[in-house]
């Protein structure tokens, strides 16, 4: 994990951007696709940026549970929180195709893993990386297309200036200011738009170098200080002490069932996880030719066929898969990865269709 | 997540919808395993199951016993001499046969149970002295269900075997009824004693109940669970047990780590 060597609160080397466009030219020049957040079917999204004037300024989002609306306010080009993308999709796509076999010898098919620069990471994403790197490479069994896609990366991380309504990163300790974890760091500054930057990386540090920029001074720093104290305060937190032992002495607590009888067992909250990583894998035949073919596909603990043995699901009650869901997050994973598994970041308040918040439930499970 | 092309060599038809098939690599030898590992075994466009390795081939390769119960069972079931497989693995824990040296050992099967058990049984057989008295038990559905029906009477002639049937048909002499009626019956010495049970989890979980009444510790008695696997690798997700991946910390565990985890039910 890079760390960034000198934090802009510590009054270390900064450099501040008019604009982004030299930046996102850079990166094209340095053959990375560089992507970032657009406004798309009324959502922001992630996709490939031609140039910074893609990136959808002067739009903020609205975040309740169950809700997100994006509305036209002020002049950011940052001032919406997470967005249903997160960095899994980059490091751990939705599907991939792991082999193909013809007259019986498998053949790996390589990962797709061309350079991608990610403009407009936030710290509960950085955070994220962090806990799937130890997912996928810290155990016995790394998984090398994961590091692969993840060496590709290119980090811009974004300093949150506009907390959603659904976030608690500051509970979690991972957000909203980004402290390591990234190639380059911007704070957006207004009074004039501007944006101080800052590299966490030898390779970032040589890009800012690259670009037009003037020194910080002290006003710069201080107003970034001020983006990152006003973010913190966010609505909503959770209560980590004794959360771990706390879920195991609730497993049979019949809060389970009441909130089963909201959930729809849709798997949303778990597609848009950032850390969510549980996969399946779809075999098939091409009949045209006989190649068999085997991918790997994201899975979900909601679905009934996740916990499938001997034909009939272990979890058939959607109480023990939401159980099942809650208590990884908060208890197991730290078992299994020694970290939460929740950074705080919302999307599965924000984009559960029956609104269930995962802060009011961990409160009611106390 | 790349299999390794293997070649069934043999193939036995152990009952109507069970066969033992030895797979032998197309290329280089397989790797080791441990009593009690399993592998992902793959029928190629149609999947992938966690089987348990059952022995060693004498001509190298596996030995691997399948019941037929879902598409990739009956594919690989279906297999012919010479068809290609895939193998991955093998993976997870092992029975500690070096735990049981010295002390009186308890077999109990279950069903297709006594396949993971087979190495541990060819172990006891061969090596009898290392070990006290060494009791198998083994319960079936009926007396058509019962796998390696030839290697338990051999066995018999080293160990004392019992077997036990829930539906007896008119051939059958033998003792009728739930496994735990056997561990009631056979001699042990509770303290000094490992256990070693497989089978559906109901006749685990009840088996070791009757073993911890009689006096053997939770921590001497060992499973192996069985869950959804897709990988095998502790990356897939499915197989977890509250903080276990069944995969990776199984599937042999000891009673103590899953007696109250196997409580909970929908776990």
């Amino acid at each position: 994990m890079r760390t960034c060597p000198h934090g802009v609160e510590d009054g270390g080397e900064a450099a501040v951007l008019d604009d982004l466009d030299p930046l996102v030219g850079a990166l094209r020049e340095r053959g990375f696709a560089v992507v970032g957040p657009v406004a798309r079917d009324g959502v922001i999204r992630f996709a490939e940026l031609g140039s910074a004037a893609d990136l959808p300024r002067g739009l903020a989002d609205e975040q309740a549970p169950g809700f997100y609306r994006l509305h036209e306010r002020g002049e950011l080009v940052f001032g919406f929180a997470a967005s249903p993308d997160a960095v899994k999709r980059y490091t751990h796509p939705p599907r991939s195709v792991l082999f193909r076999m013809r007259g019986g010898v498998p053949e790996k098919v390589p990962p797709r893993a061309g350079k991608v620069a990610l403009l407009g990471v936030r710290a509960c994403d950085l955070a994220a990386l962090a806990v799937q790197d130890r997912v996928f490479l810290g155990g016995r069994h790394p998984d090398e297309a994961y590091r692969e896609r993840r060496e590709a990366l290119f980090l811009i991380a974004v300093t949150c200036a506009a907390p959603g309504g659904t976030c608690f990163c500051a509970s979690m300790g991972t957000g909203p200011r980004p402290t390591s974890g990234f190639d380059v760091a911007l704070t957006e500054l207004t009074g004039p738009h501007r944006f101080l930057a800052e590299a966490g990386s030898e390779r970032g540090a040589e890009l800012l170098a690259a670009l037009p920029s003037r020194p910080a001074g002290d006003a710069d720093r201080a107003a970034a200080r001020e983006v990152g104290a006003a973010a913190a305060r966010m609505g909503r937190r959770v209560d980590l002490d004794g959360v771990r032992e706390r879920l195991i002495e609730r497993r049979e607590s019949p809060l389970w069932d009441e909130i089963a009888s909201r959930c729809l067992t849709c798997a949303a909250c778990t597609m848009v996880c950032p850390t969510c990583f549980c996969v399946t894998v779809e075999d098939g035949v091409d009949l045209a030719d006989g190649t068999a073919e085997r991918a790997e596909r994201w899975d979900s603990c909601f679905t009934l066929g996740f916990s499938e043995l001997g034909g009939a699901p272990l979890r058939s009650s959607g109480a023990a898969r939401y159980r099942q869901w809650l208590s990884h997050k908060f208890s197991t994973w730290v078992d299994q990865f020694g970290t939460y598994g929740c950074v705080g970041c919302g999307r599965c308040v924000t984009w559960c269709p029956a609104g269930i918040d995962i802060t009011e439930e961990l409160e009611r499970l106390r | 997540m790349i299999p390794a092309p293997y070649r069934v060599r043999s193939r036995r038809p152990d009952r109507a919808d069970t066969v033992t098939l030895t797979l032998e690599p197309v290329e280089g030898t397989c790797p080791p395993f441990l009593p009690g590992q399993f592998t992902m075994l793959y029928a190629p466009g149609v999947g992938e199951i966690p089987i348990s390795v059952s022995g060693h081939a004498r001509s190298g390769g596996y030995v691997q016993t399948v019941r037929a119960v879902g598409p990739v069972s009956r594919a690989l079931c279906r297999a012919r001499r010479g068809d290609i497989v895939g193998v991955r693995g093998p993976f997870g824990t092992h029975w500690e046969l070096s735990r049981a040296r010295g002390m009186d050992v308890v077999v109990a099967a279950g069903g297709l149970g006594l396949a993971p058990l087979r190495p541990v049984i060819r172990e006891l057989v061969a090596h009898g002295a290392r070990y006290g008295r060494i009791s198998l038990i083994a319960g079936t559905r009926t007396p058509a269900t019962l796998i390696y029906p030839r290697e338990l009477a051999r066995w018999g002639r080293d160990l004392d075997v019992q077997v036990t049937v829930d539906h007896p048909d008119r051939t059958w002499t033998g003792p009728t009824g739930l496994i735990t009626k056997l561990v009631a019956r056979i001699v042990f010495d509770p303290g000094r004693t490992y256990a070693f049970v497989c089978g559906p989890e109901l006749m685990m979980r009840a088996t070791a109940g009757e073993l911890l009444r009689r006096g053997v510790p939770a921590g001497r008695i060992a499973l192996s669970l069985e869950r959804n696997m897709k990988c095998g690798i502790g990356r897939c997700g499915h197989c977890q047990l509250g903080p276990l991946f069944t995969c990776l910390d199984g599937p042999v565990l000891t009673y103590d780590r899953v007696a109250a985890l196997l409580e909970v039910r929908q776990l």
